[in-house]
């Protein structure tokens, strides 16, 4: 990734994506493709509510004694021939990897698809120190080669249809080392053999691959990553060296842990029974894959998400992206407004949380959801999105206790939220005199002759596109009064 | 059995005609409909748009206004919704945020007593008084909504489709994509403005696809979003609740 | 050390956050209910065989199935009928099993770099076990399977399966066989992709094609010819 996330707020950002009509037919198609998908493997499973559960349980036992879970990981990765590094910040994870990568010579990497360096930059961090990072996930490198953002926690590239996918590779990937074919077409199949012929000299020339992990045993210090192309596997085993810079929350205790969640995960995220690759390796193992392993452990901010006991619950997030596929506001929004690697619901919850309510934007993103309850559904861990949003919008409304780079704070309401909070007292108050509202429904069902078919200021964003329903002659309490005689 | 209506804010002020409809397919039934006039809004449009503590004086009216009700029915799957999902929820936070107890043990009462008693109207239908024939006439080709919280959190599922089949005259049209949410979502609908009304305007070409000449459901404010789009399009499309289709004998549409 | 501070300050952080938490609760102490299945339905061995063929072939592998007299036969008529001329083998492949081909075998070793692999056209491996109702294939690195890049350069897998005692019904019942100290290599199919508009494409960087064969009766005991 070369470029950053603009700060614009979800509402503005959305209203110009929702319009654009290519998004939204490409993201239509891909997200109802795969919902239909997931559905099917899911009802494959009898006991999906039940491994649900289990795999709700099993992170909230981990996040709540995260720290012995980390440190008996540390434990054993070391014993296993690894080597630990602690991030407090994306900064200090990315100058670690530098470090790392520049301590081997080389001025290559090879990376594996991983959400927590895209959420570090590291990418730039690695091109200021010369270091030039390949991305070699198939969406990530559209991604990359287009000079363009992540919109997708599964598929990167989302936003794209196999015809713009074509087109960017035919333009790019000279720039990048063994060009497209002149005869390339915009077969998904084509596309795919594109880019194994592109990467393949890369695979085999580097000797350094980046990675994320998807899980980390703490009782076996063993890290697995479940992917689909390959590239992983490449990444993994081919390099000398191998550096995961992983999350802290990606830690389960057990071995026995994984038997939840690798049914959970590949049916979640690619509707598969299993997902093609699965690597699982434990330190280094003598004249097989890397001779070096080293694991950086990120916090950059979520021991502040830690610390919300309502918010908490999204760091079960296992990046399978099924919340994405059913949210119907990231359908329409696509996942650039969202601002950040992490996009749609859990990234309306994470993005918040990671980086604390630090701008307009994560102000806005508790608010980019309608509540429809769809991704609580699907989610397999059971994170009830709905909730953590509320619980985020009252601190942007009210304020309160949070969070800050691991400072407990007391932070006062958005500004933007003034009027509306005044607003909102009084209709609290109204609503609990119910005299004083009775009062103003019969004014409004007096006047209901001359009210507007279209509302000035904030009203206006209701009428531009809806029509208003009209007011009774009179409202249901009178009516009730003068027919049943007002009991009780 | 002490049966009391908690018609909703949105339902008094502006959609009377739901609750006369409730009014009479109940004393129809047989039960006496018994209507609290210290009953006021339960809170939802606040505690959805972050403003929880405002919403305790409204649990508290709310569960005191009740207090003598065997059951409370509602013409609204999402007010039931906040009622039985939200109201235990501020009982926790309250006690979470170390309130005085006197203050936590009244908002943990009146949570847990009106949750425990409130029914959306079909649920009340079907699993209280055990019928889904309720005598209705109604012949005209309708579809229905199935709204987001009767759908995920009161898990209504069939029983509106139910009650439906049973209306002499009705022809119940498939609605693509029915689960998929119509854009209200409160003040959402005009915080994210935009977003909401792509997603009613895909609702609303597919309630016109079914051909029905009304769309239902167990939520008036979806049915004022969605049927806005569809008045501005000059739709002939009716929103219609679905109490007043359950109510109806004489075959008019409202 | 800066990191050794940041380790310090990371675990303080999680300490502070995690007040709400009572001092006695133990790690274990955290309820994970554990009622999931163990197996999702009752197999007899045949049907787990079926089972595993089917969901392999679901996943665009290429299964057959012999016994283990026939397998040294049906390998060489596999490797033989694409023309392969050169074939990575890893150590402790029972030697008949490639008895009866005439390509080139080229036995695995640390010194055979990525680019020599990438120049074989073929890797013969068993397997630790295999999975029937994922339609996944587990290697361990252990004897007959090789180091995990061997499985992954050339472009055509073959995997033997011994039917008598590599296949377990579920998920759970392999985590149970399997020990974490080792390398693992999870393949369900050839290499695919969902990266284009999330339609499933099969064959990217892993082995395109990935042909299983399940073999009956013990391939252990067989022995070159004489």
């Amino acid at each position: 990734m070369s470029g950053t996330y603009p700060g614009t707020p979800f509402p503005q950002a959305a209203a110009v994506s929702t319009g654009d009509r290519t998004l939204r037919a490409n993201l239509r198609h891909a997200t109802h493709t795969i919902r239909a998908k997931r559905a099917r493997a899911v009802a494959e499973l009898e006991d999906w509510d039940r491994l649900r559960a289990a795999g709700a349980a099993i992170k909230d036992r981990t996040l709540r004694h995260l720290d012995h879970y980390l440190v008996q990981l540390e434990e054993n990765v070391t014993r296993a021939g690894g080597t630990v590094h602690w991030a407090a910040d994306a900064a200090e994870a990315n100058r670690i990897v530098t470090e790392l990568v520049q301590a081997t010579g080389e001025t290559e990497v090879v990376k594996v698809k991983s959400m927590a360096t895209q959420e570090t930059g590291l990418n730039a961090a690695l091109a200021q120190a010369g270091i030039r990072a390949y991305e070699t996930d198939l969406a990530e490198l559209i991604v990359q080669l287009a000079d363009d953002l992540p919109s997708h926690i599964l598929v990167p590239a989302i936003h794209r249809s196999r015809a713009e996918i074509r087109d960017i590779f035919r333009d790019r990937m000279a720039d990048w080392g063994r060009p497209a074919p002149d005869d390339l077409t915009d077969r998904p199949a084509d596309l795919a053999e594109a880019a194994r012929v592109h990467l393949r000299d890369k695979f085999l020339g580097c000797t350094v691959g980046v990675s994320g992990a998807n899980f980390m045993i703490a009782e076996t210090g063993t890290l697995v990553v479940v992917e689909s192309e390959g590239n992983g596997r490449m990444c993994l085993t081919l390099p000398d060296t191998l550096i995961s810079v992983v999350g802290i929350e990606k830690t389960v205790p057990a071995w026995k842990d994984l038997e939840v969640y690798l049914q959970l995960l590949p049916r979640s995220s690619t509707a598969e029974r299993m997902n093609p690759y699965t690597s699982m390796w434990t330190g280094t193992t003598d004249e097989d894959g890397p001779r070096s392993f080293h694991l950086v452990l990120l916090d950059n901010g979520r021991t502040d998400t830690l610390a919300d006991h309502v918010g908490r619950q999204a760091l079960r997030c296992i990046r399978c992206s099924a919340c994405l596929n059913v949210c119907p506001v990231y359908e329409r929004a696509g996942g650039h407004a969202y601002g950040s690697p992490y996009p749609g619901p859990i990234g309306a919850i994470l993005t918040p949380q990671l980086r604390g309510l630090a701008s307009p934007l994560e102000e806005s993103l508790p608010f980019a959801s309608s509540l429809c309850g769809a991704c609580y559904d699907v989610c397999p861990v059971a994170i009830d999105i709905p909730e953590v949003l509320v619980h985020l919008r009252e601190r942007v409304a009210e304020g309160g206790e949070t969070t800050v780079r691991g400072t407990r704070t007391v932070i006062k309401p958005a500004r933007k939220h003034t009027a509306e909070r005044i607003a909102m007292r009084a209709t609290g108050w109204a609503l609990n005199h119910p005299a004083a509202l009775l009062k103003a429904q019969r004014l409004a069902a007096r006047s209901r002759r001359f009210h507007p078919r279209r509302l000035p200021g904030p009203g206006r964003a209701w009428t531009d596109t809806r029509d208003l329903p009209a007011v009774p002659a009179e409202p249901f309490r009178d009516w009730w009064t003068r027919t049943h005689g007002g009991t009780a | 059995m002490r049966v009391g209506l908690f018609v909703t804010c949105v339902n008094d002020t502006l959609y009377p005609r739901t609750g006369r409809a409730v009014v009479t397919l109940l004393e129809r039934l047989g039960v006496h409909v018994d209507f609290p006039m210290d009953q006021s809004c339960c809170g939802q449009p606040l505690y959805n748009t972050g403003y929880r503590h405002h919403t305790e004086p409204l649990l508290l009216r709310h569960a005191a206004a009740f207090r003598d009700h065997d059951y409370i029915v509602t013409p609204s799957g999402s007010c039931a919704a906040m009622v039985r999902d939200n109201y235990p929820r501020i009982a926790r936070r309250a006690a979470f945020e170390g309130r005085g107890s006197r203050e936590v043990t009244a908002l943990a009462e009146a949570a847990a007593c009106t949750a425990s008693k409130t029914y959306e109207l079909t649920e009340f239908l079907v699993d209280v008084l055990g019928v889904t024939d309720v005598g209705a006439r109604f012949p005209h080709p309708v579809t229905y909504h199935p709204t987001c919280h009767g759908l995920r959190v009161l898990g209504l599922r069939d029983r509106p489709r139910r009650l439906l089949e049973h209306v002499a005259g009705l022809d119940l049209r498939e609605l693509g994509g029915a689960e998929e949410c119509c854009g209200f979502g409160g003040t959402f609908a005009v915080k994210n403005a935009a977003v909401s009304a792509a997603m009613g305007a895909d609702k609303a070409r597919a309630v016109t696809a079914t051909g029905a000449h009304a769309v239902c459901a167990v939520d008036n404010s979806c049915l004022m979003h969605i049927g806005g789009i569809l008045s501005r399009d000059n739709s002939p499309v009716r929103p219609v609740h679905i109490a007043e289709i359950l109510a109806s004998t004489d075959g008019n549409l409202p | 050390m800066s990191t050794n501070t940041s380790r310090e300050r990371v675990l303080a952080r999680i300490r502070r956050a995690l007040s709400d938490v009572p001092r006695h609760e133990r790690p274990g102490d955290h309820p994970v209910p554990r009622d999931y299945l163990l197996t999702h339905g009752e197999r007899t061995p045949q049907e787990s065989v079926t089972l595993l063929a089917e969901n392999l072939a679901d996943y665009r592998a290429t299964v057959h199935r012999t016994d283990a007299a026939r397998l040294p036969a049906l390998l060489a008529e596999l490797l033989d009928r694409r023309g392969h001329r050169r074939a990575v083998v890893p150590h402790g492949l029972p030697q008949g099993w490639l008895a009866q081909t005439s390509i080139e075998l080229v036995p695995d070793s640390p010194l055979l770099t990525p680019r020599e692999l990438d120049a074989v056209d073929c890797v013969v491996t068993g397997c630790a076990l295999a999975i029937a109702e994922t339609g996944t294939l587990v290697l361990d690195a252990g004897p007959g399977q090789g180091r995990r890049r061997i499985t992954l350069v050339p472009d055509h897998h073959l995997c033997v399966v011994r039917t008598a005692d590599q296949i377990v019904d579920s998920v759970p019942q392999a985590l149970r066989r399997l020990d974490p100290s080792r390398p693992l290599t999870w393949i369900s199919g050839p290499s695919a992709t969902s990266d284009i508009e999330l339609e499933r494409v099969e064959g990217v960087h892993g082995p395109r094609d990935l042909e299983v064969i399940l073999v009956d009766g013990d391939p252990q005991a067989l022995t070159p010819p004489a």
